[in-house]
C-alpha cells in the first residue's frame, strides 16, 4: 500500500489546497450565464414583494421512459443526477424518491464533512470529495453553508496517540491535511474539554484536520436538486418503486406507486432502504446489515465551540449549529433495524461520554432526537458498481460515513452509469470485493457490520 | 427494548450482545469451497421485517439465544435457547414470568 503514495511532492499538493478561497454567492456562473441566486436577484425580487421565485424544482409527472432513473432522492441520488447532467451531458433523468424530497438521511445527519482517513483508497475517494466541497456553494449557486471549522480527534492514550498520528501522516502524505496538537493547544482551542489530569479520560492530544468542518445538510439537497432540475432532470417525489421491469436478465425499468417507468439504466442510490429495494430485483443478500443509528440536538447555547470535536475514549462526535444548539451522535444501536428510531441505552451511553468530554455541559437541556437507518457494510466501506444486474447500478454500503461523501458519491457515481466503467476513486468500491478477498476495513473490524 | 431471557426474565436490551443473523449456518469445515465460506462471512438477507438472530445474555446469565424480532417495529415475537433442542433448565433457575419457550429455530430455513 505504501507503494500507492506518492512521497515526493506530496508536501506540494497539501500546500496547494490550503489555499484559502473567499465564499459568497457567485454573480455569474463560469458558462457566462447571470446566477439564478445572487445579489441582484435579491434586489430585484425584494422590489417585487418576493413574488417572482421561481421554485427551485418543478413537481413533474414521470415520463414513460428515461436515459437513467435513478432510484432514491437523497443526497447521493440527487448529486448523481446533477453529475449525470452537467458532467455527462445525461440530463433525461428521473430521480424517484419513495417520500419528500430529503426525507431519509441527508437531512437526518451531523452534518460533519472530513477526510481524516488511514488507507489510500478513502483518503483518495474524501479528498476528492473534499475538494468538491470547497467549491460546492459556487458550483451549485446555492448556499450550502459549508463551513470549515475544522474536526479534532481527541486522544486518551499514548497508544492512541501514536494511532492517530500515524493517520495524520498518512493523511498528508495523500495530499490531505493534518495537525496534531498537544493537551495544552487543545486546551485553549476548545475551552470547554475537560484536558485537566484528573478527567475520568484524561486528554494527550488531538488529531485536528483544519479543513475538515460541517455544512447544511437539507441545502445540500435542495441545492443539488435545483441543479439537476434546471438542467432539465425530472424529480418526482412521493413514487416508491414497487418492483423492477426486466427484458431477460436485463433491469429496463420500474414499477412505481405512479406507474410503469422504462430506462436503459437503472440506479439504486437509497442507503438504509438498499436491502428492501435490491430484493425487489431479486437479489436476495448482499454484504450489508442495516442499522439504526440516532442524533441529537441541545438547546441553544452562546457560542461555546468552533469546530467539531470527537472523543476516542468511547465513541461520539459533536458540533455547534449555527443556530447554538450542540449537534452530536455516537456509535449505531448495534441490531438490524428498519425503524427509524433508536432505543433509551445508547441515548444514555451518548450522554455520558459527552459529559466525560464537556462536564459543563451536564446541566444542558436536550431539544431533539431521532434516528435513521445506516447500510452498514461488512467492511465498513461503501459499494459504487456497475451491477449486481445487467443494466443496474448500484450505490450503497455507507455506514453512518456517507454525508461527507455526498459530491465524490454523486460524481464517482455518475461516471460509473455514463461509462459502465467506475472512475479511478469508486474502482477499489466493487461489490464482489468481498469475495474477491480486497476489502478495505478502515478500523480492521472484520465482517461485523456494527462494529464499524 | 426489552429481551425476555428464559433463565432471568424480561432485561433491559443493554445486558444483552447481538450476535447477528441467526438463519447463517456455518459450512462444513472440511469444505474448501469458496463461495460457500463467502457467503458464510459476508451475505446477509438483512430483512425488514421478521429476522431471526443472535443475542448472548452477557451481562446476565450469559446464554446465547435466537431472538425473533421485527426489524421494523422492534416488536420481539420469540426468545429461544440457541444450542439446538436443549432441555429445560433445571428447578434451581429463578422461577420469573418466563415466556413459552419454542423449540430451537436455529438451522430453520431463512424466512
Amino acid at each position: 500500500m505504501v507503494g500507492n503514495l506518492k512521497a515526493e511532492g506530496a508536501y506540494v499538493v497539501y500546500i496547494g489546497m490550503r489555499s484559502v478561497r473567499v465564499g459568497g454567492p457567485a454573480l455569474c456562473r463560469a458558462d457566462g450565464n447571470m446566477a439564478e441566486y445572487s445579489a441582484f436577484a435579491l434586489l430585484r425580487n425584494a422590489l417585487s414583494g418576493n413574488r417572482d421565485w421561481k421554485q427551485a424544482w418543478r413537481k413533474p409527472e414521470p415520463k414513460p421512459s428515461y436515459d437513467v432513473i435513478v432510484i432514491g432522492g437523497g443526497g447521493h441520488g440527487l448529486a448523481t443526477a446533477y453529475y449525470l447532467a452537467a458532467e455527462h451531458g445525461i440530463s433525461n433523468v428521473a430521480v424517484l424518491e419513495r417520500g419528500w424530497l430529503g426525507s431519509g438521511n441527508i437531512g437526518r445527519n451531523t452534518t460533519i464533512v472530513r477526510s481524516n482517513y488511514l488507507l489510500p483508497q478513502s483518503t483518495r475517494f474524501y479528498e476528492f470529495s473534499m475538494k468538491l466541497w470547497e467549491n460546492l456553494s459556487h458550483e451549485l449557486n446555492y448556499n450550502v453553508m459549508f463551513s470549515q471549522r475544522g474536526i479534532l480527534n481527541l486522544a486518551h492514550s499514548p497508544a492512541q496517540a501514536d494511532d492517530y498520528i500515524r493517520r495524520g501522516n498518512a493523511m498528508r502524505l495523500s495530499g490531505g491535511d493534518a495537525e496534531w496538537l498537544s493537551a495544552e493547544e487543545i486546551g485553549r482551542k476548545v475551552p470547554g474539554v475537560d484536558v485537566s489530569g484528573s478527567a475520568r479520560f484524561p486528554v494527550v492530544g488531538g488529531l485536528l484536520q483544519p479543513r475538515a468542518g460541517t455544512a447544511r445538510h437539507d441545502a445540500v439537497a435542495w441545492g443539488y436538486a435545483r441543479g439537476a432540475d434546471r438542467r432539465g432532470v425530472d424529480i418526482i417525489e412521493n413514487c416508491e418503486v414497487t418492483g423492477f421491469l426486466r427484458d431477460g436478465d436485463r433491469i429496463v425499468g420500474v414499477t412505481t406507486t405512479r406507474g410503469e417507468i422504462r430506462a436503459a439504466k437503472t440506479a439504486v442510490a437509497v442507503a438504509g432502504s438498499t436491502g428492501r429495494v435490491m430484493k425487489l430485483a431479486g437479489v436476495d443478500k448482499l454484504p450489508i446489515e442495516s442499522h439504526v443509528l440516532q442524533a441529537f440536538v441541545t438547546e441553544s447555547l452562546k457560542p461555546f465551540v468552533d469546530m467539531v470535536v470527537t472523543w476516542g475514549a468511547g465513541h461520539l462526535y459533536m458540533s455547534q449549529s449555527d443556530k447554538g444548539g450542540l449537534v452530536f451522535g455516537g456509535n449505531i444501536d448495534g441490531y438490524n433495524s428498519y425503524a427509524q428510531r433508536g432505543n433509551l441505552p445508547i441515548v444514555e451511553e451518548v450522554m455520558s461520554e459527552m459529559v466525560a468530554m464537556f462536564p459543563s455541559v451536564a446541566r444542558v437541556r436536550l431539544l431533539r432526537s431521532w434516528g435513521g437507518v445506516m447500510d452498514m457494510s461488512m467492511d465498513g466501506s461503501p459499494i459504487i458498481t456497475t451491477g449486481p444486474l445487467p443494466g443496474m447500478y448500484l450505490n450503497c454500503g455507507w455506514c453512518y460515513g456517507g454525508f461527507k461523501a455526498t459530491p465524490a458519491s454523486g460524481f464517482s457515481f455518475a461516471w460509473t452509469i455514463a461509462r459502465d466503467e467506475p472512475h479511478q476513486i469508486n474502482a477499489p468500491y466493487t461489490l464482489d470485493r468481498f469475495h474477491r478477498g480486497v476489502i478495505i476495513d478502515e478500523k480492521g473490524q472484520g465482517a461485523t457490520p456494527r462494529l464499524h | 427494548m426489552r429481551i425476555s431471557c428464559p433463565y432471568c426474565g424480561t432485561r433491559d436490551v443493554a445486558e444483552f450482545t447481538y450476535q447477528g443473523d441467526a438463519t447463517i449456518t456455518r459450512p462444513d469445515p472440511a469444505s474448501t469451497d469458496q463461495n460457500t465460506w463467502n457467503a458464510f462471512v459476508y451475505d446477509r438477507a438483512n430483512p425488514a421485517g421478521k429476522h431471526s438472530e443472535l443475542w448472548q445474555h452477557s451481562g446476565g446469565c450469559r446464554t446465547h439465544l435466537v431472538v425473533e424480532r421485527d426489524t421494523v417495529t422492534h416488536v420481539i415475537t420469540s426468545v429461544a435457547f440457541a444450542g439446538a433442542k436443549r432441555k429445560p433448565v433445571s428447578a434451581a433457575a429463578p422461577k420469573r414470568k418466563a415466556p413459552a419457550r419454542k423449540a430451537a429455530t436455529r438451522g430453520k430455513a431463512p424466512s
